[in-house]
């Protein structure tokens, strides 16, 4: 009795919580700015947005789709939020993205492993090498104290440029396409059944699943081990954390390596369960700078990344289903841009929550809807 | 050997242009204290302004002013979220990283009739190249023994006939040097960068130097945007732009926050480039994918042998509110 | 002999309330300035002197309350207003930008102009030498302030008001950090400019200075005005009083000391500061078992940097350091811990502790991951938790909630935490750096108190202070330093301010 009633303050306290509040009203009022735009430009904001939740929400097919979307964006979300939560500002996730799916397909059709070897084995080669890549920009910081910024600007172009290159490869490269070799089938992730049930377009993979369980292993190691501990001392004072006898320079690198590890299992996943190979990129795909979206949105933390995952890719495949009516679908990035937009505005939010909170203050709780 | 040489410069100040506007940005925002991850998202607005106006209008001077424009006004966006409502400065950025692109393709889509591309500018209206005629000139009217000198592809036309937008970029280098180490604004805005409390305290402006720097900050950003779409190629698509604000970013740090090492940074960046287009062009057996890994490589390199601890503006990137004692 | 004429009124602020959301800094303050007149506003740390002071130069403005200058009233009142009736403020923490010179310092803002807007550096050269020859303040006009003396900041502080024509001058804390030798010399510029007809308010918690040069004194304390004083008509003691509120007595309770064998061997210790110029040139210390052993000096002369390399932060170039006969020399901050030696460090918002932390967080920050608190790589919050509540209730730290995060706790309290945190290692050596610095009379006493505590059990205890009066009261013996190495030794009993000054400025005494 005692522990439901615990389990229950400690929801409201998380409901109640300034940061959760603000963050609410931010996706408010960015929908909101998403809306006045489509009004400008002569479309029924309504009708529009009622169009994108269908899409997400409104079939089997949808929810699906929205679940295949966000799988890629949890893991670039927790790779962004873990960076910042010890200091850092991982802006490199693209390229540790790419590696990850480079080092998984290479794994994935070279290797010729049962199922249950095979796919934790290309997992793992996948997180590794985005974890090293990571790793790299992180010594080059400790070492010689180039930003992380442009360091891993540098390695996701690199990046992108060694993932075509490979392509040239006739070894690795699939004849007449611009792609690689697929995977075997005893890496890969679909869930076969559910194609049956919601067609064969939609990649419906186990990676949701995997990269909630990652996602709960880093909330655990954040908050609970003696790793953790110290990657957070050195991320919120260095200063203080090398007085206390913290070694500042091991802990950024190990830092950087989970993050880009995170990343690189994003791009694992991708390759496991949806494209099954490695394309040619003309331009990064996006899934990393989606990814640091996805955890401003969240608010660095692991529960507010999933969430924020899902609600990312959900209004993303959502939004296109309002080409419908005619609207572009890059609303949605207006949208998105906008929500961070007002999250970086703190001030101003609190502001505007003053004035609400005061409106509504008659006594008892107000739930910020 | 010679004609090469100046082959590799023509590429090099070419893919250098777009960069060294955005870089100048860089560093004026980041000198008053203002971190702008934005500039991505500023020359994406500008490159669309740029083309949209220029397919519109047929007149590449009034495109490259609105293009300023665009970019301006994403700067200003920027600053009053960083410097009224003390935003993080890095968020700031990154919405408007989605927010330029967004809002550009979507205008795009309603004005063009749902393309994403922009309509191509023909020749005549692209950014003109000034020399161009005068060269053609002197081509013609010298006699024999100097005037190859200026036919189209010798030394000195590919050196020097350049666009429009290349040589303001350069000249801005040096008007912004001048500005900001020569001039009482430049003072001042040094001092804001530095210390913002300090100039507070002696009656300067912290508040309205930031806005004007971060201003100014977009709209160079957004003229580099147009220098990509009106001079290099000749319309806008999603993939214009493509990083190189944050190539520009890097070039900022790398130059250590000055106009002239900025543009130290961003030819070396449109050497390794022009290197590369170059070397492909050669018969030379190497991957286009390898050459094209170079720029960044000899960025990395660089930034280990020989910048290594840089030191920005002490106060760059944390607001500033009266009061913070 | 005073400079003041009393018929004329150049400051008035009047009932002056300030608040910031819900908390007063100043509640219904009146102060009265007349030219020619030395002005002390006293108060202890947090008191709400600065404030003040903030809100008649323009940088706040004032919640209710009037401020009349030179006879008007002033509205809507801004730095750049208060400079233009004549107000100058030199502020405690100066407010220099290190990587520009003295001269485009102290013209920000004014700056004489030519051509298209370029500085005129010349022009402004010439009018910086002119003023600091006419009240005597020696300053390099080119220097960079990264590269001058505290004194010669300070300096250029106070040019920085004259060349703007102030008549009223605001000094806050002035001689903070400021050698004896030199507080005296700035008593004499004080008397220069009031002799001129200039008006000074000096904002202090030291009580000697003020019945040096002030005329009178307003007292403040918690937000409140207490009384405005004659200082003629009144002791130190009473000043005091007035201060905290009640009786004080900066003695420091203390038996004799038991001193036994050395603790700490410092020798021939060579190190650079961060510019790489020299900061300890080849330093010898002994610190034994027992003892409290103060180091006396003026700021920058290789405090900071010998701190440093004994807690591993920065390397020695050569010479060595020996805790109970083991070399530690160059050890990582880790090891020198696991030597021995434990560390209050001088800024504790900064070294000592994670602000976003909580207070259980920070008093385990050194040994999270020995056992109890952790069993291999998981944390034990239950075993965490107990021994932060036990250390709060010995030491007494308000709130007394363990999982409060310290940026929330006052300066005092941020500091027990640090005491309770480093004495329960139980070090052969405790080193003490600026301890009680911006802390309040209460707090003070408790870091005292500890001190003398550990000196009692046997341990050495390093202190190294800029505030003379602690080093002095606080000490067994005290150590000069003077351009990175120790100059001379004292008792502590034979110790007297003039005898030390006169050291910590390099001069040598004999016998």
């Amino acid at each position: 009795m005692a522990r439901e009633n615990n389990f229950k303050a400690k929801m409201i306290d998380y409901i109640l919580n300034e940061n959760l509040k603000l963050t609410l009203l931010s996706i408010i009022l960015g929908l909101l700015s998403g809306a006045v735009i489509l009004a400008i430009a002569g479309f029924n904001p309504l009708e529009a947005y009622q169009l994108m939740i269908i899409g997400m929400l409104g079939s089997p097919r949808g929810i699906a789709w929205t679940i295949v979307q966000s799988t890629p964006l949890i893991l670039t979300g927790l790779s962004v939020a873990f960076a910042f939560k010890t200091g850092l500002f991982n802006i490199g996730v693209e390229g540790q993205f790419i590696i990850g799916a480079l080092a998984a397909t290479l794994a994935g059709y070279f290797l010729d492993l049962p199922a249950i070897l095979h796919i934790p084995t290309v997992l793992l080669v996948g997180m590794t090498a985005a974890g090293l890549w990571a790793a790299f920009a992180g010594y080059l910081k400790a070492k010689f104290g180039v930003h992380e910024v442009i360091a891993t600007i540098m390695l996701n172009w690199i990046a992108l440029y060694l993932n075509n290159y490979l392509l040239e490869f006739d070894s690795f490269r699939r004849p007449s396409s611009e792609s690689s070799h697929r995977i075997k089938e005893t890496a890969s992730i679909a869930i076969t059944w559910l194609r049956d049930i919601v067609g064969p377009a939609v990649r419906v993979n186990w990676g949701i699943v995997i990269a909630l369980v990652i996602a709960i292993i880093v909330h655990y190691i954040l908050f609970k081990t003696t790793l953790g501990f110290q990657l957070r001392a050195v991320g919120y004072n260095r200063d203080a954390s090398e007085y206390g006898g913290i070694n500042v320079n091991r802990n950024i690198i190990i830092s950087m390596a989970i993050s880009g590890m995170l990343g690189g299992g994003a791009g694992a996943l991708h390759v496991m369960g949806v494209s099954r190979q490695v394309s040619v990129l003309a331009a990064m795909e996006g899934f990393g700078f989606n990814g640091i979206a996805v955890s401003l949105i969240g608010n660095n933390s692991p529960i507010g990344v999933a969430l924020s995952a899902i609600l990312f890719g959900g209004i993303s495949y959502g939004g296109r289903n309002m080409q419908n009516i005619g609207v572009p679908s890059e609303i949605i990035s207006i949208v998105i841009g906008s929500i961070i937009f007002y999250i970086a505005s703190y001030k101003l939010l609190q502001f505007v929550l003053k004035k609400f909170n005061r409106k509504n203050d008659k006594g008892g709780k107000q739930y910020v809807k | 050997m010679l004609s090469n040489i100046a082959l590799i410069i023509s590429i090099t100040l070419m893919y250098a242009t777009p960069l060294i506007y955005a870089a100048l940005g860089g560093v004026i925002s980041e000198k008053s204290g203002i971190v702008n991850i934005g500039l991505e998202g500023m020359m994406t607005i500008g490159a669309f302004a740029g083309a949209a106006t220029g397919a519109l209008t047929g007149n590449p001077w009034l495109a490259f002013i609105v293009a300023g424009l665009a970019g301006g006004l994403f700067g200003l966006l920027h600053a009053v979220a960083s410097v009224t409502f003390h935003a993080n400065q890095v968020v700031s950025g990154i919405a408007i990283n989605f927010l330029a692109p967004g809002l550009a393709l979507f205008i795009s889509r309603r004005i063009f009739n749902g393309a994403t591309m922009t309509p191509l500018i023909p020749l005549e209206n692209k950014m003109p190249l000034p020399l161009n005629s005068i060269f053609q000139l002197l081509h013609l009217r010298l006699p024999k023994s100097v005037s190859p000198l200026f036919a189209r592809n010798s030394v000195i036309d590919l050196i020097f006939n350049q666009y429009a937008t290349v040589y303001i970029a350069l000249a801005l280098v040096g008007i912004l040097w001048f500005l900001i180490y020569k001039t009482k604004l430049g003072l001042r805005i040094r001092a804001v960068g530095e210390h913002p409390k300090a100039a507070d305290t002696l009656g300067v402006n912290v508040y309205k130097i930031r806005y004007l720097c971060v201003i100014l900050s977009g709209a160079l950003a957004g003229l580099g945007g147009a220098s990509l779409s009106l001079a290099i190629v000749s319309t806008f698509r999603a993939t214009l732009v493509s990083g190189q604000g944050f190539i520009a970013l890097a070039a900022v740090i790398f130059g250590k926050w000055k106009p002239q090492g900025a543009l130290a940074a961003c030819l070396l960046f449109g050497l390794a480039t022009g290197l590369r287009i170059f070397l492909g062009g050669t018969g030379l057996n190497v991957s286009q994918n390898l050459l094209s890994m170079l720029p960044y490589i000899i960025t990395l390199i660089v930034l280990v042998g020989f910048v290594g601890k840089v030191v920005a503006p002490a106060a760059v990137g944390l607001p500033y509110e009266k009061g913070d004692n | 002999m005073t400079n003041i004429d009393f018929s004329n009124r150049v400051v008035e602020m009047k009932n002056i309330t300030k608040m910031f959301g819900e908390f007063t800094a100043n509640e219904n303050i009146s102060l009265t300035l007349h030219k020619g007149e030395v002005h002390a506003l006293l108060g202890e740390n947090g008191a709400g002197k600065s404030t003040l002071m903030n809100v008649l130069y323009g940088l706040y403005q004032p919640t209710s309350g009037e401020i009349y200058i030179k006879g008007s009233r002033i509205k809507d009142n801004s730095p750049a207003l208060a400079i233009s009736k004549g107000i100058g403020m030199v502020h405690q923490h100066f407010m220099l930008i290190p990587t520009f010179t003295v001269t485009e310092n102290i013209i920000l803002g004014m700056e004489p102009t030519y051509g298209l807007n370029q500085v005129d550096i010349q022009k402004a050269a010439e009018k910086v030498k002119e003023i600091s020859q006419k009240y005597g303040l020696t300053v390099d006009p080119f220097a960079k302030i990264q590269d001058i003396s505290v004194g010669m900041q300070q300096r250029v502080e106070i040019l920085k008001t004259l060349y703007r024509g102030a008549e009223i001058l605001i000094l806050d804390e002035p001689t903070a950090v400021l050698t004896p030798q030199e507080i005296k010399e700035l008593i004499q510029i004080m008397r220069n400019l009031t002799a001129q007809g200039k008006s000074i308010i000096i904002i202090t918690h030291k009580l000697k200075e003020i019945k040096e040069v002030a005329d009178f004194c307003t007292v403040i304390r918690r937000g409140r005005h207490i009384d405005t004083v004659d200082v003629k008509d009144v002791t130190t003691d009473d000043l005091a009083a007035m201060m905290v509120g009640r009786d004080v007595n900066f003695q420091v309770d203390k038996g004799e000391s038991k001193v036994g064998d050395v603790v700490l061997k410092v020798n021939k210790l060579v190190a650079t500061d961060n510019r790489g110029i020299r900061a300890l040139d080849e330093l010898d210390l002994e610190v034994r078992a027992g003892e409290i052993l103060g180091i006396a000096g003026v700021d920058g002369n290789g405090q900071s940097e010998l701190i440093e390399v004994l807690t591993g932060l920065r390397p020695a170039t050569s010479g060595a350091v020996e805790i109970k006969g083991t070399n530690i020399t160059n050890k990582t901050p880790r090891g020198i811990m696991d030597s021995g030696i434990s560390n209050i460090p001088e800024d504790r918002q900064r070294r000592g502790l994670i602000l976003d932390f909580t207070i259980a967080e920070n008093m385990i920050l050194q040994n999270f991951d020995k056992s109890p608190f952790s069993s291999g790589v998981k944390l034990n919050k239950e075993a965490i938790s107990s021994f932060a509540k036990k250390l709060i209730d010995k030491f007494d730290v308000r709130p007394t909630n363990e999982e409060m995060q310290v940026k929330s706790l006052s300066g005092g309290n941020q500091q027990k935490v640090i005491i309770a945190r480093e004495v329960t290692n139980d070090p052969d050596l405790l080193i003490a750096a600026q301890p009680t610095r911006g802390l309040d009379v209460g707090a003070i006493e408790f870091v005292h108190k500890s001190l003398v505590e550990q000196r009692d059990k046997g341990k050495a205890v390093l202190l190294v202070s800029l505030e003379l009066d602690e080093v002095i009261s606080v000490s067994d013996r005290i150590a000069v330093i003077y351009e990175g190495k120790i100059v001379g030794i004292v008792d502590a009993k034979d110790a007297n301010e003039n005898k030390l000054g006169l050291m910590m400025a390099g001069g040598r005494i004999d016998g």
